[in-house]
């Protein structure tokens, strides 16, 4: 579902991620970790086509994420770590405007999704907290049904209760064949959700595996601080 | 069009009230023409004898105590200059406007292309400029008519034709800089629109400075030059492909450069 081949993107004389290998089966939960300034958000932004590689290459569902970049965001859904829209917005009209560049009719997905999460629709962007425009967010990523979810930090700002909703919808997703492709500190999300995972330090990839061949419940934060690699 | 009209929308309460402004500002001048009249014999002798600043203003040429003079001068520089600075300032927030409020990220993970999302912007960019011209053009010439004066019609519609491609220049090269900034820029839009007003006027006071017709939209967009039938089509061609290459440069760097959160 996403394969990158020694994926490089550097920013003048400073690294981002340095010749990345990183395979992601498809139906998949994928944890992608590291300290932060890992590279994981620059990873990530390189496969959505925001940021151009140095090097390297990098396929998301079979097609190249910079010649064949709208085919895959159609086929994705996008979760920012940091959930930022237009603020004199309100959330429908943001959920709608979503819709519009997916020229998708997803108003019966969102109304559930809207409601699943108790999010207020009629509420202008700029008076959300933090927590509230993630729930936009998360309602934009979801409501088209995409074939690969790439989350960077999803619940980050959500309470428990939501939480559990966001995992619960997730969830069905992916019984139905969706790819997760997740990036997270909260090591409880990780072992709990994923089947495999990547260890990212430095811009590096140091491990890959199944959760249980990387051992994160002892070695967490041995990965964090360097003092382990595969 | 998506896009488009989300930009329309975004930039509908700045639409209304630089057009309300600008617009109401010409009708109150037209309007004043009636109490002026009788004394612009007077005025007209005055400015056709200070010089270079009469040369600077164009009021060596215009003719200040009639109706066209007058609206060439005072509804020119309040359109010329408002018009102006409303294209640069709405240009400017296209681009750099989405990274600075860091929107871009929502924007382009949707599949659609950067061009299609610059192409779109750009004619909202295009609508809401000539929407504001058409307001203007309405309260100026809706002022002229309710004060019972006779105008040459062709030669003011040339003359809001000349401004209203004027303010696209402006904005296609406000577009381009745009793409090139990642937050910011209202005092560099404000900036070029002052800088290539007042090379308006050095080109009229230096012979040494006439290269600067090809550079000032503000030597062709002049009601002195319009309405004594100069040929202009040199300049509003290097005006026109100023104002290309301005966004030509937005659309060929906002599609490959690297997006900031």
């Amino acid at each position: 579902m996403i394969q990158t081949d020694r994926l490089t993107k550097t920013y003048g004389k400073a690294r981002g991620i340095t010749e990345l290998t990183l395979h992601v089966p498809e139906g998949c939960c994928f944890g992608f970790i590291g300290p932060n300034g890992a590279g994981k958000s620059t990873t990530i932004r390189t496969l959505l086509g925001l940021l151009s590689p140095t090097a390297g290459s990098a396929r998301v569902l079979g097609l190249d994420c910079v010649r064949e970049r709208e085919k895959i965001l159609a086929q994705v859904g996008y979760m920012p770590s940091e959930a930022m829209f237009y603020p004199e917005m309100r959330v429908s009209e943001i959920i709608r405007l979503s819709a519009r560049l997916r020229r998708r009719d997803c108003a019966a997905q969102a109304d559930a999704l809207c409601g699943a999460l108790e999010l207020d629709t009629r509420k202008r962007i700029r008076e959300l907290s933090l927590g509230n425009r993630k729930k936009v967010s998360i309602v934009c990523a979801m409501q088209h049904r995409p074939r690969l979810y790439i989350l960077d930090e999803p619940t980050s700002g959500l309470d428990p209760l939501v939480q559990r909703a966001f995992w619960a919808e997730l969830e069905e997703r992916r019984r139905e064949g969706a790819t997760v492709f997740l990036s997270s500190h909260v090591l409880y999300e990780v072992q709990r959700h994923c089947g495999r995972a990547a260890v990212l330090r430095e811009g590096r990839l140091i491990a890959e595996g199944t959760t249980e061949e990387l051992d994160l419940e002892n070695k967490f934060f041995d990965y964090y601080e360097g003092r382990v690699r595969q | 069009m998506t896009v488009f009209r989300k930009e329309l929308r975004a930039g509908a309460l700045s639409f209304l009230v630089w057009s309300a402004a600008i617009g109401a500002l010409m009708a109150v001048c037209v309007g004043l023409y009636p109490s002026m009249s009788g004394s612009m014999g007077d005025m007209s002798a005055l400015f056709a004898g200070m010089g270079d600043f009469s040369a600077a203003f164009g009021l060596d040429k215009l003719q200040f105590g009639t109706i066209m003079g007058f609206y060439g001068t005072e509804c020119g520089n309040i359109l010329g200059l408002g018009g102006a600075l409303y294209a640069s300032l709405t240009a400017m927030g296209l681009l750099a406007g989405e990274e600075g409020g860091h929107t871009a990220e929502f924007l382009l993970t949707h599949p659609v292309s950067r061009l299609r999302i610059c192409l779109e912007k750009l004619a909202a960019l295009f609508a809401l400029v000539l929407g504001l011209n058409a307001v203007c053009l309405a309260c100026g010439a809706g002022g002229i008519l309710a004060i019972g004066e006779e105008a040459d019609w062709s030669k003011l519609l040339a003359y809001h034709g000349a401004l209203l491609l004027m303010q696209l220049e402006i904005g296609g090269m406000c577009f381009g800089a745009s793409s090139l900034l990642r937050r910011g820029g209202l005092g560099l839009s404000m900036s070029l629109t002052m800088l290539l007003y007042f090379a308006g006027l050095l080109v009229n006071l230096d012979q040494g400075l006439d290269w600067l017709r090809f550079v000032t939209p503000y030597y062709y967009a002049d009601a002195a030059r319009i309405f004594a039938g100069e040929a202009l089509a040199a300049p509003i061609l290097a005006g026109c492909g100023l104002g290309a290459a301005g966004a030509a440069l937005g659309l060929r760097r906002y599609c490959r450069k690297d997006i900031s959160a």
